[in-house]
Parts: structure tokens; sequence; C-alpha cells
């Protein structure tokens, strides 16, 4: 094993021995400064877990995320230096985590923490003047196809993940009720605002991303649900300045 | 639906959404005010970790380190029922009759 591999190992494994070798600055054995080292790197993985994904912390509590942090950091290691997008794999980690698989929202939970993340990081763009959207003749509009600005993110769950964000991070929310839910993440200003998508909108907006025409996304959306409305979902990627470009 | 029909539904759909989000800057701020509270005092939060200065903690958790590993954390991990209280939920509720003892 090389050295850069023991000291690796000797990072995330506070089992094994400090390496040898290491010196301070007047040639003693640095053994304590190396322990203090691998001390602040499990402290400083576990604080990024606990900032990145507040509302999983909250719901497993302190104890419990501090033992699943000191799991995760140890099985996966930052592969960036930019803390910021650290945890990527951490909705999988709790999935397949056999002692949490009776609370199974815990993935999609997380997942919509870091989608907001990575709103939050996303570059900026210009949105569309709404004006081109109401100059365009109706058949016109049937062909033209809608972009996305890079801060905008979709969701599709399985369970009530936004109310169950909702009701951990606002107070007096409602309690969540059981059902699936889908969700539209837009940033008109700085923070990455998460909101409620009525049935089928997110079909709709799939569509959309894929490069569907609006005729063909809108079909796509009322085949599934018949009562489809496309006004609510796009006043919502309007105000949330979510659109920057149509194209034909 | 006929094409034409199905046409002027979808061009009466995108009118009425632009009817309804006629100043976008303005409502898309006044959305900002409602969920800005919880953001509030917690702009890092929304920036993620590693924007401060996360990092450059000098707690001594080692001890505790040790222990999680040691322990298989969450072998016997008593997971606290779900903080928003899901007691009437339909689907919710008979996730709670799993925990482990």
């Amino acid at each position: 094993m090389s050295r850069e591999e023991q000291f690796t190992r000797a990072i995330l494994d506070a089992r094994l021995p400090v390496p040898e070798g290491l010196l301070d600055g007047v040639a003693r054995p640095a053994g304590r400064r190396f322990s203090v080292y691998r001390n602040n790197v499990a402290v400083s993985l576990t604080e990024a877990l606990h900032q990145g994904f507040p509302v999983i912390a909250k719901l497993l509590g302190q104890q419990n995320m501090d033992g699943l942090a000191a799991m995760y950091l140890r099985a996966h290691p930052p592969s960036s230096p930019l803390m910021m997008h650290y945890g990527a794999g951490f909705p999988e980690f709790l999935e397949n985590l056999e002692q949490l698989s009776h609370l199974g929202y815990l993935g999609d939970v997380a997942r919509l923490e870091l989608a907001l993340r990575c709103s939050y990081h996303a570059g900026d763009a210009t949105p569309l003047d709404p004006a081109r959207l109401s100059a365009m003749a109706p058949q016109d509009l049937m062909r033209c196809r809608l972009h996305f600005a890079p801060a905008m993110g979709l969701m599709r769950s399985d369970w009530p993940i936004f109310s169950i964000w909702r009701y951990n991070t606002e107070p007096n929310a409602p309690k969540p009720q059981a059902g699936a839910e889908d969700l539209l993440i837009t940033r008109p200003d700085f923070d990455p605002i998460p909101q409620l998508l009525p049935k089928g909108s997110a079909v709709w907006i799939a569509a959309l991303q894929a490069g569907e025409t609006l005729g063909d996304a809108t079909d796509a959306a009322t085949n599934e649900f018949p009562d489809f409305d496309l006004s609510a979902p796009l006043a919502l990627l309007i105000e949330g300045l979510a659109l920057t470009d149509l194209s034909q | 639906m006929s094409t034409t029909k199905k046409t002027l539904a979808v061009a009466g759909a995108v009118a009425a959404a632009l009817t309804a989000v006629t100043a976008p800057h303005a409502s898309a701020q006044a959305k900002e005010k409602c969920y800005g509270v919880s953001l509030a005092g917690d702009n890092d939060c929304a920036a993620g970790p590693g924007t401060t200065c996360a990092g450059t903690s000098t707690v001594d958790y080692q001890g505790n380190a040790w222990t999680l590993v040691d322990a298989g954390t969450c072998a016997d991990m008593d997971l606290p029922a779900m903080a928003d209280g899901t007691a009437r939920n339909g689907s919710l509720e008979p996730l709670e009759r799993d925990l482990p003892a």
C-alpha cells in the first residue's frame, strides 16, 4: 500500500494507527496532530451533511443523523473539494439501509433537499419575456418548444415529499396527507422555491424538457390526466422565471 | 377533440396563464416573502455546506466518532416517530407499524 493510500485510509478509520513518518515542525512524531486532523475531517463532513440535509436531520434526530453521517462519510468521502455538492449519494444510501426501510420517503425527501441545493448553485439565465408567448398565433403555439432555466427542477415522488418538507421547514404548515406529490423548483430571486404541482403538470413539463412541442406535451399530459390544464403549471413557470426561451 | 379545437384550447389556456401572471416579478416576490420566513436567518442552509466555515471545527468528537462506528450504529437505531406527527394519515401511518422494537 502506498503511503498516500495508507494516509487516506487512516483518515477515514480511527481504528487504524497513525501513519508512520509524520513529523511536526520540530521533527517530533505528529501522532496527536494527526488525530486532530482525522477528527476534523469526520466532524466537518458530519456538519456538512447536517447542513445539506436539514429536514432529514430533523426527521431522524441529531443523534441518528450523526450516526448515519459517520457511516456515510466513510463509505462516500468527498470526490470534489466543492463541499456545497457533498452528499449526492446520500438519498440512495438512505434507501439502501435496511434499518430505515420502513421510512420509505426518506430517500425522496433527501433528493428534494439536494435538488434545492443544486438549484441554488445553478447558473443564472435571462427569463423569457411572457409577451413573446402572447404574441404567438394559436397554430404556432402548438408547435413551439420551451427552454428552461438551469435553476429549475422537477421532481415526482410516490410520497408526499413537498408536504413533509414544508411541515418540517415552515411554522404552522399543514400536516402531510398520504399520496404521491410532484413538485417544481424555481429560483425567481435568490433562494430556490419548491411548489406543489397539480396532477399532470410534471408529465407536461418533463415532455417539454425532453424537447417536445407544446401541443405534443399537452397531449401527453391529457392522455394520463384528462382534467389536465396547462395554465396552472405555465403560470408557475412564468412566475418562477423558469422559462428562458421558446423556439419553433 | 379536433385539432382546431385542441389548438384553441391550448391557446386559451396559455392566455389564462399569462393573465394570471401579468406582473410576474411582483407575484414572485410576494411568494418569496411567504417562503422567506423559514429561510430567513438560515441563508446558509440554502447554499449548503462548505459555503460558510464548515470544516474549521476544532471541537473534539473523536470519542464520539468511535462509539458510533463501533456500535454498528443503525442496527439498534431507535427512530423517533415522524416529526410531522403522522398519526392521522392514511399511508404514512402504516409505515410506523414496522418500527423496530
